[in-house]
């Protein structure tokens, strides 16, 4: 018998997600004792506050290069910089979530128990304060993620996926229109969700497996064991490479990418807009940061074999987003569909197995994410009497009617498109270069091939608000609230500078880019 | 021993040469940012910063003239920077520069006081002004700029005005196909010069003058030749020049004053000064020096011959332009001491040209727009002050003792029977012959305009003469056409020695004539030219063209190159590109819109795999994941690899 030893946990490096853990069930807790009338702002409040503490510590360790846990959680450089992302993108998120003046009550339905389409649902979709517990749901999320792209070994990883997953199933729920919509939506997220998980749970068993037997190690899911058993293991690699199949499924199906990306469009278009923004930036951040962990460390060794899976997947993930983008006909299936396309580039990344590809995908994640988030704020804000008027016939003219804002939606889709001068351009540039140079030009040519498809639908949206006559569907565009104001212009002014001086959060990216083992 | 380029840096009032182009553009900016606010005024402000430059010029060269090192340079900002390639926005000023300052700002000052009359009844005078100021801008920054970036710059900068002035009556079809065609041809000779600084940048590294012209020694005689032939690809576009000389004598299609300050007394001599400027460059290599030699000769009898043939005042004077910068170009081609004469005969041909292109307008001023010779006549009575001044730029070109065309192409035509061996003969011979032929037809020229019988069509009754403000330029220039040459030619070869690689004095070999013999001949031939003319056309022509002997044909018709370059460029070019176009429409646009149709109908069809059920969404994801495990599989049992 080994005597059970309690592990040392390095609390300060733990403090970014000890901050959002404790925050969300101080929520709770605001929850049942704070008055309704006050509910909202000390809940918003609250979880800003947290996120910003969390990020003020990110910051102050971000010189920190530790495992700490037992070895379950990794504060590294990319962990930091990837928490950081995470943390400033849910701040964005997290202002598009608290705002109020847009639609009377917010984007969230007051009572998520009243039936819909009822007669009280009707009653609740007229203004009723909406609902206050997608704060300590979001910040759930958050802490989770914040774990995921720092765990250490597959079972942490596992937890923590599960951590961020179920508060994300239940805020797709959340819509105050379309409830029926929304509901689907996250019923479906949910059920696909689990599948996934339990491909990824599979998946750690059969590594687990495949790590008993190495001569001086104790079997184990923690990635320096994984990393010895891939040379060193007697067992039979298939265990491997099966297990390893399992782990990236689950994964990819989180990062969105064919053909497990089915979900999204209808969760995108399910979801209320602010948590889809969430989902698009900060799922997309932490889901990748896992992928590189998980392969830059635990698999480095098998890299020539899953290099060409996974490449398959990629260029799958490009075609499939870029082609089904053309024939789109809802701004956030549309949107949806090109977040699925930017999941097969930034797969480009993944695979370039070098310290400038880890860099480029962590670049393109934080351009992306405020380029994302920017697009949904916009979509927020264009609606009619019943709410958000995404179909995209009724965007036809809106450059006449709002030139202010199409004009900022013109850019993020140019951006989007990897016009250069905008973030979309350095962000390919930094991930298609690495590829390059580790011989993957295929890759590049699938992308580069594949953006010129996916611009097309991105230029229609353009030619549509600025070249079509206004009809009388076309909807005006509210005026938007402080919060979503600071929103878009955060994201507008991020895609901007990342695209004219990318130079200083590359430098960054590069610094960072370096994993414990 | 190689001697070595160096230029001080500039100081004191000399710190201010950037004002000279400063000036004129600002001026140009104003006038057409202003738009109608400055129709009142705008010329007078055109006129006015054209004549603060000429002022500024002068002054300048007066410190210049006083310094040691009469070579100043002013590098003002770093203009490009990448990676080796460096180009600073500098300027230069030299002897050379100088000279080429005083006869931009001084004739384009005249030209422009003219012009203020002659463009007084159309509506666009305010435009013509920024243009014509634009000009002046651009041309002074191509002949001060102490880099070839800088020299390229000014170069494209003068031909956006050339073009634009060209067809500054874009209303008329042949104006604004004149601009089109002057436009292409320039093209060529520009990508030429493109490409011959590339080749600076890439085998010495900068495009520096006095580092480029240190490190012609490091090259390959081979190195050299391409470079200089690009050079001159360059020199001859601009300037007329045999092969690319077609656009010019089309360029008249514009004012009158842009074909006498642009098309006759600066800009089309910016080849010369390219080649004079470049001349460590050309003195290099003595095959270069025997193309540049043989294009002066080729051109200059062509525009002999070819202006012989031609009715239209300003097409002959056009094609007299062609000519005199062939000889021209035969100066800077012989080298050595030839440069200042070439330089001197440019700027003495500046006066004369301007001169007689001037006087032509003022003509065409009093025949409401006639510009048909057969259609004059008899002028001289009505035109007293067009006449004599017109007659002091005809005495000048023809090489007439003691006018200035006798003091600075003479020295040119003695230079090239100083060549070795039977070359002498030949571009001695050349260069007699159309001192010949100059006199042949300028006289033809004067006298069907101004004497002889009357010609003229019904509709005018007494021809006027131009106003002041038209004549005041016309004798100025005048005076310029009866003494620029003795002046010129006595001091301005001493004064240019001081310009880089300017004053090194070949020895020359022994002319193969003796030089009064020369002299005597070249004057002889020009009476005999002139008295030729004189008794053909004292008594008027026919005023219907005439059947003619095969040369006057070739000649009416510029000799066939219109035609050559027809059968030659155009004609395959308009095919290739029909062909292109049907390829592109048939072929690319099939191609990019059936691609298009493609991944629009793949979509549609793969859209209906996105059914809303979550069972069949699972059962994608199931068979993906099944398929990934077996790729997975696949490629560690090694059947991938």
């Amino acid at each position: 018998m080994t005597e059970l030893k309690l592990p040392s946990i390095d609390y300060a490096a733990l403090a970014p997600i000890l901050i959002m853990l404790g925050a969300a069930l101080v929520g709770v807790l605001v929850e049942a004792f704070v008055p309704r009338r006050r509910r909202n702002a000390v809940q918003l409040a609250l979880a800003l506050v947290a996120v910003l503490a969390a990020l003020t510590m990110v910051i102050l360790h971000a010189d920190d290069r530790l495992l700490t846990a037992g070895q379950a959680i990794a504060v590294d450089g990319p962990t930091l910089f990837l928490q950081g992302s995470i943390l400033i993108l849910a701040a964005m998120a997290l202002l598009l979530i608290g705002e109020r003046s847009v639609e009377r009550g917010g984007a969230f339905v007051a009572h998520a128990a009243v039936t819909a389409e009822s007669l009280d649902d009707r009653r609740q979709a007229e203004g009723v304060s909406g609902t206050t517990e997608v704060y300590p749901l979001t910040t759930f999320a958050i802490g989770g993620m914040l774990i995921f792209v720092a765990a250490n070994d597959l079972l942490t990883m596992f937890i923590a996926l599960e951590v961020f997953s179920l508060p994300l199933y239940l805020l797709c729920a959340l819509a105050r229109r379309r409830r029926l919509l929304s509901q689907e939506a996250a019923m479906k997220y949910f059920m696909l969700g689990a599948y996934a998980s339990a491909f990824f749970l599979f998946g750690v068993a059969l590594i687990y497996g495949f790590t008993s037997g190495i001569p001086g190690r104790v079997a184990g899911v923690d990635f320096a064991t994984v990393h010895a058993a891939v040379t060193d293991s007697p067992a039979s690699p298939v265990l491997l490479f099966a297990g390893m199949a399992l782990l990236a499924i689950g994964l990819l199906f989180k990062a969105a990418a064919a053909p497990f990306h089915v979900w999204t469009p209808d969760v995108y278009q399910g979801a209320p807009t602010p948590v889809t923004g969430f989902m698009a930036a900060c799922t997309k951040v932490a889901a990748f940061g896992a992928l590189l962990r998980v392969f830059h460390v635990a698999f480095s060794g098998a890299a020539w074999d899953f290099t060409p899976v996974l490449g398959a997947v990629a260029v799958l993930t490009m075609l499939v987003g870029a082609v089904l983008a053309v024939t789109q006909t809802d701004i956030k299936r549309l949107l949806a569909y090109s977040s699925i396309a930017n999941a097969g580039y930034l797969l480009v990344g993944v695979l370039a197995p070098s310290k400038d590809g880890l860099s480029g995908t962590m670049f393109y994640l934080v351009a992306y994410g405020f380029s994302v988030l920017a697009a949904f704020a916009v979509v927020t804000l264009v609606r009619d009497a019943d709410g958000e008027a995404t179909h995209l016939s009724r965007w036809a003219g809106l450059g006449r009617r709002s030139p202010f804002f199409a004009a900022i939606f013109t850019f993020i889709l140019l951006a989007f498109a990897g016009i250069p001068l905008t973030s979309g351009f350095t962000s390919k540039f930094a991930v298609f270069a690495p590829a390059l140079d580790a011989d993957q030009a295929w890759l590049v040519i699938a992308g580069v091939l594949t953006s010129m498809v996916l611009a097309f639908p991105y230029l229609r949206v353009v030619v549509m608000m600025w070249l079509s006559e206004p009809g009388d569907a076309t909807p005006t565009v509210t005026v938007p609230g402080a919060l979503t104001s600071a929103a878009l212009v955060i994201g507008v002014l991020a895609t901007l500078v990342l695209g004219v001086a990318p130079a200083p959060l590359l430098d960054l990216a590069n610094g960072a880019a370096e994993f414990v083992r | 021993m190689e001697e070595t380029v160096e230029y001080a840096q500039a100081s004191g009032l000399l710190g201010s040469v950037w004002l000279l182009v400063a000036i004129p553009l600002v001026s140009a900016a104003i006038l057409l940012l202003l738009g109608r606010r400055a129709d009142r005024w705008g010329h007078w402000l055109g006129v006015a910063a054209i004549g603060a430059a000429f002022v500024l010029g002068l002054t300048y060269f007066f410190q210049l003239s006083g310094l040691e090192n009469k070579s100043v340079e002013q590098n003002l900002w770093q203009f490009i920077s990448v990676g080796d390639f460096k180009v600073d926005f500098g300027l230069l000023f030299d002897p050379l520069a100088a000279v080429f300052v005083l006869l931009i700002t001084g004739v384009g000052f005249l030209i422009h006081l003219y012009a203020v009359e002659y463009m007084a009844h159309d509506e666009g005078r305010r435009r013509f002004f920024a243009y014509f100021n634009l000009f002046v801008a651009a041309m002074l920054l191509l002949v001060l700029g102490n880099n070839y970036v800088m020299l390229y710059f000014g170069w494209e900068g003068v031909g956006l005005a050339s073009y634009l002035l060209i067809s500054f009556w874009y209303g008329r079809p042949s104006a604004a196909t004149a601009g089109k065609k002057a436009f292409l041809m320039n093209r060529v000779g520009d990508a030429g010069l493109a490409i011959g600084i590339f080749v600076m940048f890439a085998t010495l590294g900068t495009t520096q003058y006095d580092e480029v012209f240190n490190g012609v020694g490091s090259l390959t005689a081979t190195t050299v030749l391409v470079l200089g032939l690009l050079l001159l690809l360059g020199a001859t576009g601009k300037s007329g020049q045999f092969p690319l000389q077609a656009w010019l004598p089309d360029a008249m299609e514009g004012p009158t004053p842009v074909s006498a300050l642009i098309h006759a007394a600066t800009m089309v001599t910016a080849g010369v000064y390219l080649i004079a400027r470049s001349n460590p460059i050309f003195s290099a290599n003595h095959t270069l020096q025997l193309v540049v030699v043989s294009v002066g000769a080729v051109t200059l009898l062509m525009g002999c011959l070819i202006g012989a043939a031609k009715d239209d005042i300003k097409r002959v004077l056009a094609w007299s332009t062609v000519s005199q910068i062939g000889y021209m170009f035969l100066g800077v081609g012989l080298g050595g001491a030839a440069y200042a004469l070439a330089i001197v005969h440019l700027l003495a041909h500046g006066f004369f040209k301007a001169n007689m292109f001037l006087g032509a307008g003022s003509v065409m001023h009093g025949m409401n727009d006639q510009v048909d010779i057969r259609r004059f006549g008899n002028l001289s009575k009505y035109m007293k002050v067009t006449w004599l001044t017109f007659m002091m730029g005809w005495l000048a070109i023809i090489g007439m003792f003691p006018f200035s065309g006798f003091f600075s192409k003479e020295p040119i035509i003695v230079a090239a029977f100083e060549r070795e061996g039977w070359t002498a003969w030949l571009f001695g011979g050349a260069a007699l012959l159309g001192a010949g032929l100059t006199a042949f037809y300028m006289t033809r020229l004067f006298v069907l305009t101004f004497h002889g019988p009357a010609r003229w069509t019904e509709d005018i009754e007494h021809p006027h003469e131009s106003p002041k403000l038209m004549t005041i330029p016309l004798i100025l220039l005048a005076i310029g056409s009866v003494a620029a040459g003795f002046l010129l030619a006595t001091s301005v070869p001493d004064w240019l020695q001081a310009t880089g690689g300017l004053g090194g004095q070949e020895e020359g070999h022994e002319a193969v004539l003796a030089h009064w013999l020369i002299t005597v001949l070249s004057l002889l031939v020009t009476v005999l030219g002139a008295g030729l003319a004189w008794m053909l056309f004292r008594d008027g022509t026919a005023t219907e063209p005439q059947p003619a002997g095969v040369l006057v044909t070739a000649a009416r018709r510029n000799l066939y190159t219109d035609a050559f370059n027809e059968a030659v460029f155009e004609k395959p070019g308009v095919f290739l590109t029909r062909a292109l176009v049907y390829l592109d429409n048939r072929g690319i646009d099939g191609l990019v819109n059936g691609l298009a149709a493609a991944v629009g109908g793949g979509s549609g069809r793969l859209r209906r795999l996105q059914t809303g059920f979550v069972r069949s969404y699972a059962t994608s994801i199931l068979t993906g994941a099944l398929l990934v495990v077996a790729a997975f599989l696949a490629v560690q049992a090694g059947w991938l690899a």
